[in-house]
């Protein structure tokens, strides 16, 4: 007689894809653009992300201990809020800023509301607009690329939006990440391998970021400057953090709809908000704002975009 | 719908073989979706292969035959491979090979009125062999006339070989069971839905003109039947409706089988094809087994490699995990899966990323997560108003979740509230 059976419902067999390897997927997949951003802006750069991540890391441990809660620090997603905040931060803030950053986005964005899987908008980004707002002056201030000094450097959105004429910047130099702006969003080349990495390996699929991304690029071609239809489209999508916000951040699963026809209202939503704070907003960035508010959305979104049931109309 | 590792070469080309005949049967008296049968024979009685040895005068049931010859020995409580425990007739055998079936034979099979065909079927204890076990001569009696009948010969769930083995092995009787189907209900269409993973039963179905076979992509659930209808037809079974609501019937190709022989050979359902597989298992099998025998018995006519761990009945998706090896076959046990620790490891529940993977792979466009999540809370009406209730239980959405969440339990625990 054979003993000790195992008993449990079925199904049992497992497709073997866990949590933590989507999370170190993510980690992998932004490292092209961390190493980017090291190479244009230096070491300042390297030691920004270090210290988000190691916070994040931290705070995580210290809330679950604290919680009597089981320590997830290993499921990698704490390593990719760090990263996140971190490249969304300038490449020469003081190193006291990420920390709190760092503390606030886990704490607040994540660990109030119960953890991983709970919270209702992007950790990363609550972390930042909460230093944007407490720290304008640090967040605001860039420096130039591949000078590796602080010489200080408007970003080419801002110098738009203070109607600035922008010089020797081409759609290359932007795509290549020649310019001002925070640690992981000027190199869009890199970005993009890590997308497409994302999405080779299923873990993000276009609908959010191509919606989002269109939906920017034919709002400012259409309003962006003064002319009706002459909105330079290509620059707004290569500056500012719309690649990095498209592929990493709009795609959180936690804080994005769960349907595909979810996923493509949530993708215009962040497109035609992000357009309109460009354009007309009083920050010359809106996608930070745009994913949040976009964030705020998502119960009501999926509430109204559940898929179609078997049998019903 | 997914792409599961099939996992079926161990035992698809390996054919049939036949069991020796058990020393002891234990034969439960609940082999079909309906009430349970009343025992026909009492303790020391003399039975012969084939006899029937339980019944009910009406309703929802299927008679039980015996499926060796023998001596009753006892009539009690055994373990049951679908729920738990259940009453069964204890037969000790006598070693005599099978009864006599050649006084039930019919001489003219396309002579038989419909009634005629349900009455010889009901009389043979035949059962939706698939896996749901109702009773056919009920589902050859539909409420509204049917025109389209739609053999399943998807088998659509890893390991299993058995109904791809009947396939190619028993092609004619098959097609003279359908054939049976087809002239006493007026069938027009007949259907036969195969995975392609088949190439040898494709080939086999394919030379004659009555039978349609229609090719089906190999992901699964493509033998479930709200799939094969929406593949075959081309159109879904709307919500709440059966098939005979849109003039369809759908029939397992066993149960095929089971009418081919209950009509030309006089024979009731006193045996199936298993297949016997998994990694404990030396030599994975087709086997053909008595109704009854318990598994033990089967495990050890393979031989194992390894202690088993977990053994179930069915296949990985949906089959249903044991408790002891003193279980018995039933008349829908189709597989016999052991697996070792590592295989059977049961993996820690995580919180739910939101990742989708389960509304991504529903067969049936259901959003599992949160089901789950309401069902969770006991929020009954939350679940309902997901459509908790058109979950098919295929298993995909607990397959799929990166947390190793209990999606199906919990969405079944939701249907069983709904209906209350």
């Amino acid at each position: 007689m054979i003993n000790n059976l195992i008993v449990s419902g079925s199904p049992h067999i497992h497709k073997q894809e866990s949590v933590s390897r989507i999370m170190w997927t993510v980690v992998l997949s932004t490292i092209p653009a961390g190493i980017a951003g090291v190479i244009i802006f230096g070491l300042d750069a390297l030691w920004v992300i270090l210290v988000a991540v190691i916070a994040a890391v931290l705070t995580e441990a210290v809330f679950e201990i604290w919680s009597k809660k089981k320590v997830t620090v290993m499921d990698g997603s704490a390593v990719i809020t760090g990263i996140l905040l971190a490249y969304n931060l300038p490449p020469n803030v003081p190193l006291w800023l990420p920390i709190i950053g760092a503390v606030f986005s886990i704490a607040v964005g994540k660990q109030v509301f119960g953890g991983l899987g709970q919270n209702i908008f992007n950790p990363a980004l609550v972390g930042r607009v909460f230093l944007m707002a407490s720290w304008p002056k640090y967040m605001t201030t860039f420096v130039k690329p591949l000078s590796y000094d602080a010489i200080t450097s408007a970003t080419p959105l801002a110098a738009l939006k203070e109607g600035k004429i922008l010089e020797h910047i081409s759609y290359l130099d932007l795509f290549l990440g020649k310019r001002g702006g925070c640690i992981g969003e000027v190199c869009i080349l890199a970005l993009l391998i890590g997308a497409a990495i994302l999405l080779y390996k299923g873990y993000i699929s276009w609908h959010i970021p191509m919606t989002y991304i269109l939906t920017t690029a034919v709002f400012t071609y259409i309003f962006g400057a003064k002319q009706l239809f002459h909105g330079d489209w290509l620059f707004h999508i290569l500056s500012g953090g719309l690649i990095l916000g498209a592929f990493f951040m709009a795609t959180d699963y936690v804080a994005t709809p769960l349907t595909i026809n979810g996923q493509i209202v949530f993708g215009i939503g962040c497109g035609l908000l992000t357009a309109i704070i460009r354009i007309w907003g009083g920050y010359p960035e809106g996608v930070s704002y745009a994913i949040l508010i976009m964030n705020a959305a998502t119960p009501f979104i999926d509430r109204y975009t559940k898929n179609r049931i078997y049998g019903t109309s | 719908m997914v792409k599961l590792a099939e996992n079926k070469h161990h035992s698809e080309n390996k054919p049939t073989c036949s069991m020796p005949l058990p020393k002891k049967v234990y034969i439960s008296l609940i082999q079909h979706l309906g009430k349970i049968c009343v025992p026909e024979v009492k303790v020391g009685d003399k039975v012969s292969c084939g006899q029937r040895i339980a019944s009910l005068p009406s309703g929802l049931y299927s008679p039980i035959h015996s499926s060796i010859s023998g001596t009753v020995s006892a009539i009690q409580d055994c373990p049951h491979p679908v729920i738990g425990r259940a009453k069964a007739v204890v037969i000790q055998g006598d070693g005599r090979e099978d009864g006599d079936f050649s006084k039930s034979i019919r001489s003219q099979p396309f002579s038989l009125t419909a009634q005629e065909l349900r009455d010889i079927v009901l009389e043979a204890g035949i059962v939706g062999m698939g896996g749901a076990s109702f009773p056919t001569h009920i589902k050859l009696n539909p409420p509204k006339p049917v025109n389209t009948l739609i053999i399943n010969g998807a088998e659509c769930e890893p390991y299993l070989t058995a109904d791809s083995r009947l396939m190619v092995e028993k092609t004619t009787e098959i097609v003279k069971g359908i054939r049976l189907i087809v002239s006493c209900l007026g069938i027009k269409d007949v259907y036969i839905g195969i995975e392609d993973n088949k190439p040898e039963a494709i080939r086999a179905f394919s030379g004659f003109d009555d039978i349609k076979v229609k090719v089906l992509k190999s992901d699964y659930p493509q033998g479930g039947e709200k799939q094969l209808i929406r593949n075959i037809l081309g159109k879904e079974l709307p919500r709440g409706k059966y098939p005979f609501d849109i003039g369809a019937l759908v029939q397992n190709v066993s149960t095929m089988f089971a009418i081919y022989e209950a009509v030309y050979k006089g024979k009731p359902l006193i045996e199936r094809i298993v297949t016997v597989t998994g990694s404990c298992i030396k030599e994975p099998v087709n086997l053909l087994v008595r109704i009854g025998t318990p598994i033990k018995d089967l495990i050890e006519f393979c031989g194992l490699n390894e202690e088993p761990a977990k053994i179930i009945i069915g296949g990985p998706m949906m089959g249903i995990a044991q408790y002891t090896d003193e279980v018995p076959l039933i008349k829908s046990s189709n597989g016999l899966l052991l697996m070792n620790k590592v295989e059977a490891e049961v993996l820690e529940e995580k919180p739910c990323i939101r990742c989708a993977a389960c509304i991504r792979g529903c067969p049936v466009g259901l959003m599992p997560c949160q089901i789950n999540l309401a069902s969770e809370r006991s929020l009954w009406a939350l679940t309902k108003e997901y459509g908790a209730s058109d979950c098919i239980e295929c298993g995909i959405c607990n397959y799929v979740c990166p947390a190793n969440r209990r999606l199906l339990q919990t969405i079944k625990r939701a249907k069983l509230e709904g209906v209350r």
